[in-house]
C-alpha cells in the first residue's frame, strides 16, 4: 500500500490533525509507504516541509507543491494538485484529517478522480475496511471500500492520537521533494480568490486540542455567568466549550459549541456545568477520557455518561472549585 | 423558468433510530417512511415560486427503488406538475448522486434545482449564476430574498450560524468538482455582486472565519442558522442505503409539535383528496442511470452497523471536596 496524506500547515509547522492523518495512514497496512503532501508558497512552506519530514517515523517522503496558487488552501487548486499527484504516484489511499480543510478539499478531489470518499473514519480495521459514526454517533457503521484506487477518506483526528514521542524524533528525517507543477492544469483555478481570515482569540488552548475542556450549558443562564466558567478554564489551563442551547441563547459565540453540530472533542478531562446532556451534545464529547458533570437535576442524561457526577447548584460549585482547585503552574 | 425539486423517501423524522439486531443497518422495516421534511419545504417553496408567477413548471425528481414513486406521487399531489424517477435499486453514494444531478440538469435545463437540503441554481439562469448546494432552509430563504431584493445577504446578526454537517458532507464539493465551478463550503455569509458576477463568501474554518471571492457560477454550501431553529434539537444525518439517496435528514424535535413547525420556514401544504386523485394522472418519466449515461458506482459496502460502546458507569460524588479528591487521586487528572 502507498498512502498520500494531505497535510495542512501553519506558521512553519504541519498541524496536529495532519499528523493524526499520518498515524491513521500507518494503520492502513504494515508495509505502507506514506507520502505527505504539502502545498503553499514561500519560506514557511519549506519550514513546514522540514517539520513534516520528521513529524512521524513512518513518513517516507514529503512532497511539496510550492506555488503562489497554493498560498491559501483553496479547494480548486488543491483538488487539481491531488489529481496530478495521484496520477503520477498511483497511491492506494489518500487521507486527510476531517477538519474544514479536509472536508472542503477531499470530496472535490475525489470527484475529479471518480471515487467515493469515506467521511469521518474513526477506525481502520483493514486497508479497505473502516468504521465511521452515523446518526450522531448513535450507531457505528463498518464500511468496506470495494472501488478502484485510490481509496479516499477523511479521518477524525481525535481517534488517531499522536504518540507524544514521535513529534520529537529527529532520528528519522524523510526526504523532501518538490512537485513538478509544469503540467498543472489551470481549469477552474483562479475562479476563487482568498480575501481574508479572521481568527478567534487564541489565548486559551484550542477547543479541538485542549487537554481539559470546561463546558457550560443552558444552566449557566447568561453570558455574564460564562465569565465564571472562563475563570475556571484559566485555572485549569482549559478550553471553554458550550452546548447548542447556550450558543442559541447567545451566551457565547457559536465556535465554542461542542456536539454533533459543533466541535468534536476528546480531552483528558471534560467538565460539564449545567449541561443536560442532549444526545447531540454527547456525540461531541463522549470519547473524553474523564467526564465530570455538575447539574442540579439528578435525572439529567449527562450523568449517564459522566465518570464523576455531582448534583448541585453550579453557582455554588464553580466558586468552590475555583477556591479549592490546585493552582496550575 | 422551470424548477426541478429533488425529493426523497426517508425514515420518518419522528422515528427513533434503532440498530438492527443482525447488524445489517438501521431498522427500516415497519418503520414509517415519509418524504424528507426538508424536501417538503423545498417543494412547497418551489410551488410558491411558481404561484408567484416566477416559474412555469415544477418538476419533482426522485432517485431510488420502485417504492420511491410513492413519494413522487405525494409530491405531485402537493402540486408538482410532473415527476422524474431515476430508478436505482442499489445504494446511491454522493458521487453517483452528483453525477445523476448533473445529467438531469443537462436533460431538463431547469432554471432552478432545489434539493431538500440543497438548492442548486443551474447554469441556464446565467443572469443569477450561482449555486446553492447542501443547504437547508437558508438557501430557500436566500432564494426568496433574492426574488424580493435582487441579492442575497446572510448576516451574522440576523442569522448567526452554526455548522450542521450531515455525516458525509460531500455532494456539494463533488458537484462543484464535476462542473469545474469554484466552491464555497460551510458559508455563513454570502454577498452577491451580480454586476461583476462574483460572490463573496464568508466561511467557517477551524479557528475562525475565512472570506473568499468566487467567480459565478459557483457552488455554495451553507451552514445552518440556529436561531430559526432555536430550542429545537435538530439532528441531521447522512445515511445511504437502498431506500435513501442524497442526504437523509432526521429531526429530533423534542416532544413539542409547535417547535416542529417553527423549524420550517414555510408550512408545506397537505395534499387534498381531489389533488391526490389528480396526481394519479400526472406524468412520471422514468430514467435509468444508463439512460443518463451515469454509471452507478457502489464502491462502498456497509458491512455492519453496531451500537457504539457504552461508557462504564460512573460514580456520584457528594461534594466538591470529594470531586477534587477523585480527580486527583483516582483519575490522576489534576
Amino acid at each position: 500500500a502507498s498512502t498520500l496524506v494531505l497535510a495542512e500547515h501553519e506558521a512553519g509547522f504541519i498541524k496536529a490533525a495532519s499528523v493524526s492523518a499520518v498515524v491513521a495512514a500507518n494503520s492502513v497496512s504494515k508495509d505502507n509507504s506514506i507520502s505527505v503532501l504539502l502545498a503553499g508558497s514561500g519560506p514557511s512552506l519549506q519550514e513546514a516541509a522540514a517539520h513534516a519530514a520528521s513529524c512521524h517515523p513512518s513518513v517516507s517522503q514529503v512532497l511539496v507543491a510550492d506555488s503562489e496558487k497554493f498560498t491559501y488552501p483553496l479547494a480548486e487548486p488543491w483538488a487539481k494538485l491531488v489529481h496530478l499527484v495521484q496520477q503520477r504516484g498511483g497511491y492506494s489511499h489518500i487521507i486527510a484529517p476531517s477538519g474544514s480543510f479536509g472536508k472542503n478539499i477531499l470530496p472535490r478531489a475525489a470527484a475529479l478522480l471518480g471515487v467515493s470518499p469515506v467521511t469521518d473514519v474513526i477506525e481502520i480495521l483493514e486497508s479497505n475496511l473502516f468504521i465511521r459514526p452515523i446518526y450522531a454517533g448513535n450507531a457505528l457503521c463498518t464500511v468496506r471500500n470495494t472501488g478502484v484506487d485510490p481509496c479516499m477518506m477523511t479521518i477524525r483526528s481525535i481517534s488517531f492520537p499522536v504518540p507524544p514521542t514521535s513529534a520529537n524524533s529527529k532520528s528519522n528525517v524523510s526526504p523532501i521533494s518538490q512537485v513538478d507543477l509544469s503540467t498543472f492544469s489551470e481549469d477552474s483555478v483562479g475562479k476563487s480568490r482568498y480575501v481574508k481570515q479572521t481568527s478567534q482569540n487564541t489565548e486559551r488552548p484550542d477547543l479541538g486540542n485542549a487537554r481539559v475542556v470546561v463546558t457550560g450549558g443552558r444552566g449557566l443562564k447568561s453570558a455574564e455567568n460564562f465569565k465564571m466558567l472562563e475563570k475556571l478554564a484559566e485555572k485549569l489551563g482549559a478550553a471553554v466549550g458550550a452546548t447548542r442551547a447556550a450558543v442559541d441563547q447567545g451566551f457565547v459565540p457559536n465556535d465554542l459549541q461542542v456536539g454533533q453540530t459543533g466541535k468534536i472533542v476528546a480531552p483528558e478531562l471534560y467538565m460539564a456545568f449545567g449541561v443536560s446532556g442532549a444526545i447531540q451534545h454527547l456525540a461531541g464529547m463522549r470519547d473524553s477520557k474523564v467526564i465530570v458533570a455538575v447539574n442540579k437535576d439528578a435525572d439529567a442524561p449527562i450523568f449517564q455518561v459522566a465518570d464523576y457526577g455531582l448534583v448541585g447548584d453550579l453557582f455554588e460549585v464553580i466558586p468552590e472549585l475555583l477556591e479549592k482547585l490546585p493552582e496550575k503552574k | 423558468m422551470k424548477i426541478m425539486v429533488a425529493i426523497k423517501r426517508v425514515v420518518d423524522y419522528a422515528v427513533k433510530i434503532r440498530v438492527k439486531s443482525d447488524k445489517t443497518g438501521v431498522e427500516t422495516q415497519n418503520v414509517k417512511m415519509s418524504m424528507n421534511p426538508f424536501c417538503e419545504i423545498a417543494l412547497e417553496e418551489a410551488l410558491r415560486i411558481k404561484e408567484s408567477g416566477l416559474a412555469s413548471e415544477v418538476v419533482a425528481v426522485t432517485m431510488g427503488p420502485a417504492q420511491s414513486v410513492d413519494t413522487l406521487r405525494t409530491g405531485l399531489a402537493m402540486g408538482a406538475d410532473r415527476g422524474i424517477h431515476v430508478e436505482s435499486t442499489g445504494a446511491l453514494y454522493p458521487l453517483s448522486v452528483a453525477k445523476l444531478l448533473k445529467a438531469l440538469v443537462e436533460v431538463e435545463k431547469p432554471g432552478l434545482l432545489i434539493l431538500g437540503k440543497q438548492v442548486f441554481l443551474n447554469a441556464s439562469i446565467r443572469e443569477v449564476g450561482f449555486v446553492f448546494l447542501p443547504v437547508k432552509l437558508h438557501c430557500i430563504v436566500a432564494w426568496r430574498l433574492r426574488i424580493l431584493c435582487g441579492s442575497v445577504t446572510f448576516c451574522h446578526s440576523r442569522f448567526p450560524v452554526k455548522a450542521i454537517d450531515d455525516d458525509c458532507n460531500q455532494t456539494g464539493q463533488m458537484v462543484a468538482g464535476l462542473l469545474g465551478w469554484p466552491q464555497g463550503t460551510f458559508a455563513s455569509k454570502v454577498v452577491l455582486d451580480k454586476e461583476n458576477r462574483v460572490a463573496t463568501v464568508e466561511r467557517e474554518v477551524d479557528g475562525g472565519l475565512e472570506t473568499l471571492s468566487l467567480d459565478l457560477p459557483a457552488v455554495i454550501t451553507l451552514i445552518e442558522s440556529p436561531n430559526t431553529l432555536s430550542n429545537i434539537r435538530c439532528n441531521v444525518q447522512g445515511v445511504y442505503d437502498s431506500y435513501t439517496i442524497l442526504i437523509l435528514l432526521i429531526f429530533k424535535i423534542g416532544t413539542d409539535k409547535a417547535e416542529c413547525t417553527d423549524l420550517r420556514l414555510n408550512h408545506p401544504r397537505y395534499a387534498t383528496l381531489p389533488n391526490i386523485m389528480k396526481a394519479k394522472s400526472k406524468v412520471i418519466k422514468k430514467f435509468t442511470p444508463q439512460e443518463l449515461n451515469v454509471e452507478i458506482q457502489s464502491d462502498l459496502e456497509v458491512v455492519q452497523v453496531t451500537e457504539p460502546p457504552k461508557r462504564k458507569a460512573g460514580v456520584m460524588v457528594s461534594s466538591v471536596d470529594e470531586l477534587i479528591d477523585k480527580l486527583k487521586n483516582e483519575a490522576h487528572i489534576i
